[in-house]
């Protein structure tokens, strides 16, 4: 038999019943469209959670100072004093693969500027803050080094205060209060927006962290140290050696901080999306399972009324492989046309999921292909057995048949 | 021996088991049938004629002797080799006329050669179709379905379509069966022309009239050759048509 002369058949036969054969392709265009526009949906809730992770920085590990406990009362991670600007410097001078770091002091505190007043974060670091945190400036520029070693009174602000402190104002130059000390603000944040547990990132004033120890706070410790590697292959790396280094300088049995990195982050972060996309696939592979289910109904149907065109052609000289090849392509036909619309309308899916929603959606490539594949194969697995029972029929009690 | 026999049939026996009895269709029958030849097989329905029709066909096998198929051992054949000889060989024409519903007299009659093994270019299946369908006189019903033909129109269709692989033989079951009989007479001169042009052709029937259209007769009776003789008083076709015809103006006229 040629090439295509089955292609024709099965398309001449799928014509002849277009109501049912639609209602056929129906089960596999509902079950390829779900798996599409499950993939679609969870794909793009996962680029909104990487993306999330990624606003914390570039390669960024994080050491907390343990947790502060006296008379029974826990302190929570970050509380007790056990990091210290010296920690700080030897990762910077003795870790490898460090680019950067900056000693963090988280403090609250009520600012005043512009006749207004509002309660923030008050942020102490380094100059280094803003390329860890992959963080531009939209005005001004960053404090320096020098301002950090004579304890300049000078701040940096994000969005969030700009709009609260100086509406319709330029803010740079002016005089902000913090806790009866005024700086002056230096350069303003770009919108960061918020952050993977739902805080506002912009809602911030960063001052040097000499400062913020020396003038606002009197501490001696800081809450946390910021590091960035220098790729994301050195992070693992990065953690072990600053964990080395500090047990070594802490001289403690039980390590009093913990070394937290970006991959650890993405990998608590993308665990729910994994799990809620692994649970719709399932749902959607069921549903394309169904739709095989029912073109191998319709085929069995098919062939039994169709025994006597069988008998015909296989006493003209069709061979039983002949009538096996015109079911099969009959059959992948059928769920490969249904599988191609279901890719369409689960793009569509998506996409109005999307508009009314307002949730990121993204199809990949690669599915859209293992939709077509695994439409085709529901075909053959599903077209096989009434393909082959049509194959095995006897000629001349075909040709009898009513 | 003649080795130029289209079919030889060699002590041919069919035996159905099928439960607790075996039936026994057909008991022994010889056979040969000579190119040109125009053979009718009779009998009684139980007299094995379906049976031997099915093997001449090639469609079962028979369960003891020999059955050779222009000189060729057709008796030991599977299943696909079967099919091969019958898509060659064999030309099918039955009483249902068997077309495909839905489906052109073209397309009906270039089916066979979607099955040929040799590849046959579409512009060559459309020409030997047409030309099929011009030899029965259907050229200009081409495109109609089976639907839209009268009931001695399909089946000068079917004949095309077996025809249309140039076989050795072309098998009638029962062809006037499903028809009137001015449509019959018309289709047996359909057979007789082409007998004229030299096509063996072996009809099974159970009607003497149609018999007679046939240059040698064959009785069966419970699995066995009963007679096997020339057809005396043959008839034609085209006379017997004329004559039907003066006959159905000559009521008009009363």
């Amino acid at each position: 038999m040629r090439f295509l002369a089955p292609f024709k058949l099965a398309a001449r036969a799928l014509r002849r019943n277009k109501m049912r054969s639609l209602l056929t392709m129906l089960g596999v265009i509902i079950g390829v469209g779900s798996v599409i526009a499950s993939v679609s949906i969870t794909t793009g809730a996962s680029k909104q959670v990487e993306d999330k992770v990624a606003s914390l920085g570039q390669n960024v590990v994080t050491v907390f100072s343990g947790n502060f406990s006296s008379g029974g009362m826990r302190g929570g991670w970050g509380s007790a004093p056990t990091l210290t600007v010296e920690d700080s410097r030897a990762i910077k001078n003795e870790v490898e693969n460090v680019v950067a770091v900056s000693p963090e002091i988280r403090d609250r505190s009520q600012i005043l500027a512009n006749g207004l007043n509002w309660n923030t974060q008050v942020l102490g670091e380094s100059p280094d803050y803003p390329q860890i945190r992959s963080w531009d400036m939209a005005d001004g520029a960053m404090f320096t080094e020098s301002d950090v070693r004579s304890l300049a009174k000078v701040a940096i602000i994000g969005k969030t205060v700009v709009d609260q402190l100086f509406v319709g104002d330029e803010p740079i130059g002016h005089t902000l209060i913090i806790r009866n000390i005024p700086f002056k603000i230096v350069g303003v944040l770009e919108s960061k927006g918020f952050n993977l547990f739902g805080q506002d990132q912009d809602d911030v004033v960063i001052i040097p962290y000499t400062s913020h120890m020396r003038r606002i706070t009197k501490r001696t410790f800081v809450n946390s140290i910021m590091v960035q590697a220098a790729d994301k292959d050195s992070i693992t790396q990065v953690q072990n050696d600053i964990t080395a280094l500090l047990r070594d300088r802490h001289k403690s049995a039980e390590p009093d901080f913990t070394v937290r990195t970006q991959l650890e982050l993405m990998a608590m972060a993308t665990s729910t999306t994994r799990i809620m996309s692994v649970l719709l696939g399932a749902i959607a592979s069921v549903s394309l399972i169904v739709g095989g289910i029912g073109i191998m109904n319709i085929m069995l149907v098919s062939v039994t009324e169709r025994t006597r065109e069988i008998g015909i052609r296989m006493a003209v000289g069709a061979r039983g492989r002949d009538i096996l090849i015109q079911f099969l392509i009959e059959a992948v036909t059928l769920s490969a046309a249904g599988g191609i619309m279901g890719i369409a309308l689960g793009m569509a899916a998506a996409k109005i999921t999307s508009h009314f929603t307002g949730w990121p959606t993204l199809t990949p490539y690669a599915w859209i292909g293992i939709a077509c594949v695994s439409s085709a194969a529901i075909g053959i697995i599903s077209g096989f057995y009434p393909a082959w029972k049509a194959s095995r029929l006897d000629p001349i009690e075909a040709l009898r048949y009513e | 021996m003649s080795t130029n026999a289209v079919i030889k049939l060699a002590g041919i026996h069919k035996i159905y088991r099928t439960g607790e009895v075996d039936v026994h269709a057909v008991r022994g029958v010889s056979l040969d049938i000579a190119p040109g030849e125009f053979v009718a097989i009779m009998g009684s329905s139980g007299s094995g004629k379906s049976t031997l029709m099915n093997m001449i066909g090639c469609l079962d096998r028979p369960t003891d002797g020999k059955y050779f198929l222009d000189g060729l051992d057709v008796s030991t054949l599977d299943r696909d080799a079967r099919a091969k000889i019958r898509n060659d060989k064999i030309g099918f024409v039955f009483q249902g006329f068997n077309l495909l519903s839905r489906t052109t007299a073209q397309e009906n009659v270039e089916m066979p050669m979607l099955y040929n093994h040799q590849r046959i270019s579409s512009a060559e299946q459309k020409e030997r179709a047409s030309r099929s369908l011009e030899l029965v006189g259907l050229a200009q019903r081409a495109d109609h379905k089976p639907n839209q033909l009268s009931g001695g129109q399909q089946q000068r269709v079917a004949i095309a379509r077996s025809l249309v692989n140039r076989p050795s033989l072309l098998l009638a079951d029962e062809p006037t069966g499903n028809l009137d009989s001015q449509t019959s007479i018309e289709i047996m001169g359909v057979f007789q022309k082409l007998n004229e042009s030299g096509i063996t052709i072996v009809m099974v029937t159970h009607e003497l009239d149609v018999a007679r259209y046939t240059k040698r007769m064959i009785i069966l009776r419970d699995g066995k050759i009963l007679t096997d003789e020339k057809v005396s008083e043959r008839l034609n076709a085209e006379e017997e048509l004329k004559k039907l015809r003066r006959a159905q103006e000559a009521v008009k006229l009363a």
